[in-house]
């Protein structure tokens, strides 16, 4: 296999502009990789039984991925491992050429959304020891995501506070097809918890809740999937925004990750249009919705929108504010924006820091 | 107001009660109606007395709006000067689990909006509602109703059993290529499946603005299952869907296509072409920018002035007054989506009518 | 243009290819049934390593839920985000007009014309019984 590197890293790196990446995925070798932090008998029930998801598949997916892992192709490590598991690949391929000054680590496949509320937080504690073990403790660069068992508010909460104040972890993780709406108040002592800790909530596309992945059924095919997370995350959203958690939890912040963001103004027009003829059904809503999104809602870059005429994208980015946005590669996965070209555009210098880097320092409070 | 007079792609005349219904059903279904004490079929979709249901100025002291035609003509067709007016009627017959029910239902909604509409004002036209339940008897509807050149399309939910490009569903799309009648898909769900992928909202509102996103399901699912491959000829509208998300949704499809074009090699074109060829939607809601200016971008970013469709969608209450376009479109545009692109997506309407 | 000479024919035998460095720019040669051919090897569209993809066929379909494989060999997928590009050409399939991978052109040369030149052949030891793979950059 002919992998590329970019030529001469330590020139490329200088020679690149510093940058933030809010998206990117570890992955373990194997299952042992967590066996520091699990019981025997987790361990033993994980293996005997499964983990359980909501979905028949017991691993994988029933969408099948359109390539191995959901991968680049060329993000196999030389020495052997998934891609994505190896810290050192990582740095040479991705962190290094790419001058990534701030990599916020999204561990997926970590025990969330599990059946069994038990496992479910056992593997997240774990993934997030994990984490500290085998990435952020070894790369300053990277920040962690606290993984909870987001169906399960209580150890939820007690996860976040038991890692609260620790320098590594800098957000707090859900997928986005959880059980119930994101703004169900059964996930409010999550949202307390996150506020409390100064935490960003993350919210990124995937998870299985038990409903169909849309709101007319299952669709046949993985780009329908892919394309869905775009709409299953507005919902989320939708949710959180009128079910009031930001005028419930002032401080609470959340970033939508990795579901587009270009229909982000289309949602908040519709939003803004519905709420005001309706009002009368959520008067605990102080504003609008669009300025509860406005104040408290940033969203990850990737997958970056291309439309036909690049420079239509300026009017969405304008409309949604150039504060908003955190540049994000998803690294490895197969559908990554390269920073070097993702953004082909006539922008201002402070523009294109901002969308880079600046915006995810000021978020998440991190002097990179 | 304009010198057009305009093409209303979406009007909801109510059935007045279920009691209206039972002259048009066969005997033995008024016997099972009347025995079971079935009760009305009102969808969550539109609460009786929600704001968004119906406009205040539409709402009558009693009695349900829009349900006689003394109030459609004074406070739709008139008004507006609408030459046509395509109804929609919303009773909750696709809610139904039992097939045999929801297609006695369907018949009778169908037969009394002929009767009491379709009769009586010649402006009005109508969508057929189907029992999608099966496909079999809504293909069954479809071809009774279609030889009455005053239905001109074919009603169905934009939430359902399963996304509307599989194709269990195909059957109805051959039958309404076959008739030249349109699809038209209409904000609403039959609810079976819970409106979000992570189940129940909690709020009216949510359910409402998460019609957008049902939409934007329903389009990925015609364009990537090949519907359009299969009956290149065939209209799909999309009603009450609003319409300033399309843009950024094509662009994300688009985008996906192209590096996943083999899971479904069928998919020859980009499908923002296959949506600028096939697919329209009616005006109201418009969920735009409070700036016509930043109206006119998200037109711009349409790249296509044939895709939007007049539309007041009586009763419901989306705007002000009697002007149902928002403000600042250029004078071409207008006439276009007043009365051209209707005329060029409905070829029956254009059909001559005793 | 001028022509530069990469390797001998052996260090890229049928079905194969490999990424070789010319004139500064990485090129992607590819050998289709003894036939060669040059692509520069940064995908049009974000840049990724085309070598690094998969090499397929092209599956296309009359209508929905057929299916057939052609032009097997032919295509080479960016390991990225999957686009896929005729090597013959370059063209990318979904939008021929739009994008392609610049083509290069390849021949193959004795070595015995080689050394009469004009090639560019300074990291390649040239043997006068041997073939060699020419890239036109």
């Amino acid at each position: 296999m002919n992998v590329q590197l970019r030529s001469d890293p330590a020139v490329s790196a200088a020679s690149r502009v510093a940058i933030a990446d809010c998206d990117i995925h570890p992955a373990t070798r194997g299952a042992a990789d967590l066996h520091p932090w699990l019981s025997q008998s987790v361990r033993e029930q994980l293996e005997t039984f499964g983990q359980r998801r909501r979905l028949g598949m017991e691993a994988g997916p029933a969408y099948p991925k359109s390539q191995p892992n959901a991968s680049r192709r060329d993000a196999l490590p030389p020495e052997g491992g998934r891609q994505g598991s190896s810290l050192s690949f990582m740095q040479a391929q991705h962190l290094d050429p790419n001058n990534v000054v701030l990599g916020i680590l999204n561990p997926l496949n970590s025990g969330q959304g599990l059946a069994n509320p038990e496992l479910s937080a056992a593997v997240c504690r774990a993934v997030n020891e994990w984490q500290v073990a085998e990435w952020t403790g070894k790369d300053r660069r990277l920040k962690a995501s606290v993984v909870v068992p987001y169906d399960h508010a209580e150890a939820s909460a007690a996860e976040i506070r038991h890692w609260a104040g620790h320098p590594d972890f800098v957000q707090v993780l859900f997928l986005s097809r959880t059980a119930e709406p994101l703004g169900n108040r059964r996930y409010w002592p999550i949202y307390e918890a996150a506020a409390e800790a100064g935490l960003p909530v993350s919210v990124h596309a995937f998870g299985y809740g038990g409903a169909p992945i849309t709101s007319t059924g299952w669709p046949s095919y993985y780009i329908e999937e892919m394309t869905g997370h775009a709409q299953s995350c507005q919902a989320g959203l939708t949710s959180m925004l009128v079910e009031g958690i930001f005028e419930r939890f002032p401080r609470l912040r959340v970033v939508m990750v990795e579901a587009g963001f270009a229909w982000a103004p289309s949602l908040a027009w519709r939003l803004d249009k519905t709420w005001r003829t309706l009002r009368a059904e959520t008067p605990h809503l102080k504003q609008a919705p669009s300025e509860y999104m406005r104040q408290h809602v940033w969203w990850t870059t990737q997958p970056m929108e291309e439309p036909e005429t690049r420079e239509h994208l300026l009017d969405t980015i304008g409309w949604m504010g150039w504060d908003r946005l955190l540049f994000a590669t998803d690294y490895p996965h197969w559908d990554f924006d390269d920073p070097a070209h993702v953004l082909p555009l006539r922008i201002t210098e402070a523009q294109r820091s901002s969308f880079f880097l600046n915006n995810a320092r000021a978020l998440y409070g991190v002097d990179a | 107001m304009t010198a057009f007079a305009p093409i209303d792609c979406d009007i909801h005349p109510s059935i007045p009660g279920l009691v209206a219904l039972l002259p048009h059903m066969e005997e033995h279904w008024r016997e099972i109606v009347q025995l079971r004490g079935i009760d009305e079929l009102n969808s969550i979709s539109y609460p009786a007395r929600s704001p968004l249901t119906a406009r205040p100025d539409w709402r009558p002291k009693t009695g349900k709006p829009a349900a006689t035609l003394e109030q459609i003509q004074r406070e739709c067709l008139d008004p507006f000067g609408s030459a046509l007016a395509i109804c929609h009627c919303l009773y909750g017959v696709q809610l139904l689990f039992s097939e045999d029910m929801a297609a006695a239902f369907a018949r009778a909604v169908n037969n009394w909006v002929a009767k009491e509409l379709l009769d009586r004002e010649p402006r009005l036209r109508a969508s057929i509602v189907v029992p999608t339940q099966n496909v079999e008897l809504a293909v069954d509807e479809i071809e009774r109703c279609a030889r009455d050149p005053r239905f001109v399309q074919v009603l169905l939910l934009a939430s359902g059993d399963q996304p509307l490009g599989k194709r269990v569903y195909w059957p109805i799309y051959a039958a309404a290529e076959r008739h030249r009648l349109a699809i038209g898909i209409h904000a609403g769900s039959n609810y079976h499946n819970p409106p979000t992928a992570s189940g129940w909202p909690t709020y009216y509102t949510e359910d409402y603005t998460a019609q957008a996103q049902a939409f934007q399901t329903q389009l990925t699912s015609l364009i990537c299952e090949g519907v359009f491959n299969r009956y290149p000829e065939l209209m799909v509208v999309l009603l009450e869907s609003g319409w300033t998300w399309l843009p950024a949704h094509l662009w994300r499809l688009t985008k996906y296509w192209r590096g996943l074009r083999m899971e479904i090699p069928w998919v020859d074109r980009a499908p923002s072409d296959i949506v600028r060829s096939n697919v329209r939607l009616s005006l109201q809601p418009t969920d735009g920018p409070p700036d016509s200016a930043g109206l006119q971008r998200v037109i711009e970013h349409l790249q296509s002035d044939e895709l939007l469709l007049f539309s007041t969608d009586y009763p419901h209450w989306q705007f002000e007054g009697t002007n149902a376009l928002p403000p600042g479109l250029p004078q071409s545009l207008v006439r276009k989506i007043m009365v051209d692109n209707p005329r060029a997506t409905y070829a029956r309407l254009l059909e001559p009518v005793q | 243009m001028s022509k530069h000479v990469v390797a001998p024919v052996a260090e890229v035998p049928p079905g194969s290819h490999k990424r070789f460095t010319v004139k500064g720019r990485p090129i992607a040669v590819f050998n289709l049934a003894g036939e060669y051919f040059g692509m520069l090897n940064r995908c049009p569209h974000q840049g990724g390593s085309l070598c690094a993809g998969a090499v397929t066929g092209l599956l296309l379909s009359s209508e929905p839920g057929a299916y057939r494989l052609e032009r097997k060999g032919e295509f080479v997928r960016c390991p990225w985000h999957g686009w896929e590009f005729d090597i013959r050409t370059g063209q990318s399939y979904c939008d021929p007009a739009k994008f392609r991978g610049k083509a290069y052109p390849v021949s193959v040369a004795p070595g015995a014309e080689v050394v009469k030149g004009p090639y560019v052949a300074d990291t390649v030891p040239v043997v006068v019984e041997d073939q060699y793979i020419v890239v036109d950059v």
